[in-house]
């Protein structure tokens, strides 16, 4: 997969909502035959990420609970609210990248409420090791945190 | 050469694991630093343990609990001729390798006082660290490093220079389990006995490929772990001389550990009770045993001397691979090998790698200040024994080579 498509992938899922684009992911994840191609398909994911600004890649930004370093950064535009992030580890990179594009550019009460079964539906958590699963528990455990925050700001 | 009595495929089938998959693969284990597997003579131990004389001991009067004990104390006079100690006193049974070091380092707290001196290496492992800080915290004691040079070899001068009157104790490890490197402990245990100081060796990564002489080298405490060397996990030993063990205190109290209790006074057991209070890990220690057992069939001396062939092929192979650095290049070293490929992150390597079948450890290594002084956030690391192959080595190969065109 080159990153042409997966920009493209990027875009497709603008003004969708979170439904749909962990709907979309589902979709694409059943096209691969086997592990090494979804790892593929993440590692392109993960270079394409949008990156976190570098004033924002602080240790307190930083993910605890992951073995690899990740940083996230949220801030809201308009009413929604708007993620980047980065980590030092490319595959690490790709689940964020996969997070990130169905979290990022949502409103946070939707957020707050999404479902995040998706992730079991490709089967992300089985698949990979138990301390990246830990950290994917605690990837997604901070951008709702954040959904939460920014809710209370906004009320 | 290889002796004949070396019979890799006849002992490839007695470890059982080493025929499954792994994500439709082979498995390929090259994790053996951080455990062993288990050869079925153990297994079959095991079982036979839980199935006919499972039972408690050292207090029973019935037949099963004379059967455990007798074991448990086989086994430990086992372990005592393996390493070659004085008497079986000095083989404390404990549930491994940290448990021993925070036993020592227990004892020291009432041994030590203010601005006394303790070593340690800059290769630790966070369990030869951490106890150390922990009792220099309650002692006021000052903890002082031997540095390491860029191969990952400790720097004896600087170790030289560090000894004074004040050094109370020296902690090292016999290998690094980060970097392989095989550490000159002899030399290490004479400089601080010629100023008094008692030396603790970490023997966990060393065990499983060197047969230590705790006589030979004159140590005063050495630990060993039986899950590195094809046993259990959850035991270990501690050795000790008997006069260092007589000097220290009981780690901990209870059943096994007294001769006489009132609730005026309690008296202890002798050694080596004195320091196993509790119902002990009785079918790990016999376990232990048949562990020593199976590897001594097979002998430490070919075990080295094949294991050193798959460290200089793996060497050699891996570096064929551009951008590929290998931590720890030191002359005297196990077969462990801790690298990584330009800024690849370990994590992305051991996750393909995982993918393909093959296991290796990736991260810091419990040995943070290691992959500080190379400024790295980790390696992968392939550690090899002696059931493993060169045809294992070039899955491994093949799998790094993938796993970089995939990364970067």
């Amino acid at each position: 997969m080159n990153s042409n498509k997966t920009c493209r992938i990027f875009a497709q899922s603008q003004g969708m909502n979170i439904k749909e684009i962990q709907e979309e992911i589902v979709d694409e994840f059943s096209m691969f035959e086997d592990w090494m191609q979804r790892y593929e398909y993440m590692i392109e994911l993960g270079k394409s990420l949008p990156l976190i600004d570098v004033q924002y890649k602080t240790d307190d930004n930083i993910i605890k609970g992951c073995q690899s370093k990740v940083w996230v950064h949220a801030e809201l535009e308009g009413d929604n609210l708007v993620f980047t992030a980065d980590s030092d580890a490319i595959i690490t990179k790709g689940i964020i990248a996969i997070l990130i594009r169905t979290f990022s550019n949502q409103k946070p009460m939707d957020i707050i409420e999404a479902d995040t079964g998706f992730i079991d539906e490709i089967g992300l958590k089985e698949h990979l090791s138990p301390t990246r699963a830990n950290g994917l528990v605690s990837m997604v455990k901070q951008l709702k945190m954040y959904a939460i925050a920014y809710q209370t700001q906004l009320n | 050469m290889i002796q004949t009595s070396f019979n890799i495929d006849k002992i490839r089938k007695d470890f059982p694991i080493l025929n499954r998959e792994v994500n439709g693969k082979p498995l390929v284990y090259f994790d053996n630093a951080a455990t062993s597997q288990t050869p079925k003579q153990v297994i079959d131990v095991i079982v036979d343990y839980y199935s006919n004389y499972n039972a408690n001991i050292h207090r029973g009067v019935h037949t099963l609990s004379q059967e455990a004990t007798d074991k448990y104390e086989q086994a430990r006079l086992k372990i005592q001729k393996h390493f070659n100690a004085a008497s079986s006193d000095e083989i404390i049974f404990t549930s491994g390798t940290t448990h021993s070091i925070n036993m020592v380092a227990n004892g020291f707290s009432s041994l030590l006082k203010k601005e006394d001196e303790i070593i340690v290496s800059a290769m630790e492992h966070h369990s030869n660290i951490v106890p150390w800080q922990m009792l220099c915290e309650r002692t006021g004691a000052i903890l002082k490093v031997i540095p390491m040079n860029q191969e990952g070899e400790l720097i004896l001068e600087e170790y030289y220079k560090l000894l004074s009157d004040k050094t109370k104790l020296v902690f090292c490890n016999h290998v690094s389990n980060a970097l392989g490197t095989v550490n000159p402990i002899k030399e290490i245990i004479e400089a601080a006995h010629n100023i008094d100081a008692a030396v603790l060796i970490d023997g966990a990564q060393a065990a499983p490929h060197i047969r230590a002489d705790v006589q030979e080298l004159d140590v005063d405490f050495y630990t060993v772990s039986a899950h590195k060397m094809c046993g259990p996990t959850g035991v270990g030993i501690l050795y000790g001389k008997e006069e260092w063990l007589n000097k220290l205190p009981p780690y901990q109290g209870g059943g096994e550990m007294i001769a006489e209790v009132t609730f005026e006074k309690t008296t202890y057991a002798e050694l080596p009770h004195k320091f196993e209070a509790g119902t002990p890990n009785i079918c790990g220690g016999i376990a232990f045993g048949a562990a020593l057992d199976y590897m001594n069939a097979i002998g430490f001396e070919v075990i080295a001397q094949y294991e050193n062939e798959l460290l200089e092929y793996a060497t050699q192979e891996l570096l064929s691979i551009e951008g590929l650095r290998i931590y720890g290049t030191a002359a005297h070293k196990t077969a462990v090998i801790s690298f990584n490929i330009e800024d690849i992150h370990p994590y992305d390597i051991g996750s393909i790698l995982d993918k393909l079948g093959i296991a290796v450890r990736t991260g810091h290594h419990c040995a943070q200040p290691v992959m500080d002084f190379f400024k790295i956030p980790g390696t992968v690391r392939a550690s090899f024994n002696f059931y493993n192959t060169k045809e294992e080595i070039a899955i491994l190969v093949e799998g790094v080579k993938r796993a970089k065109s995939m990364l970067l």
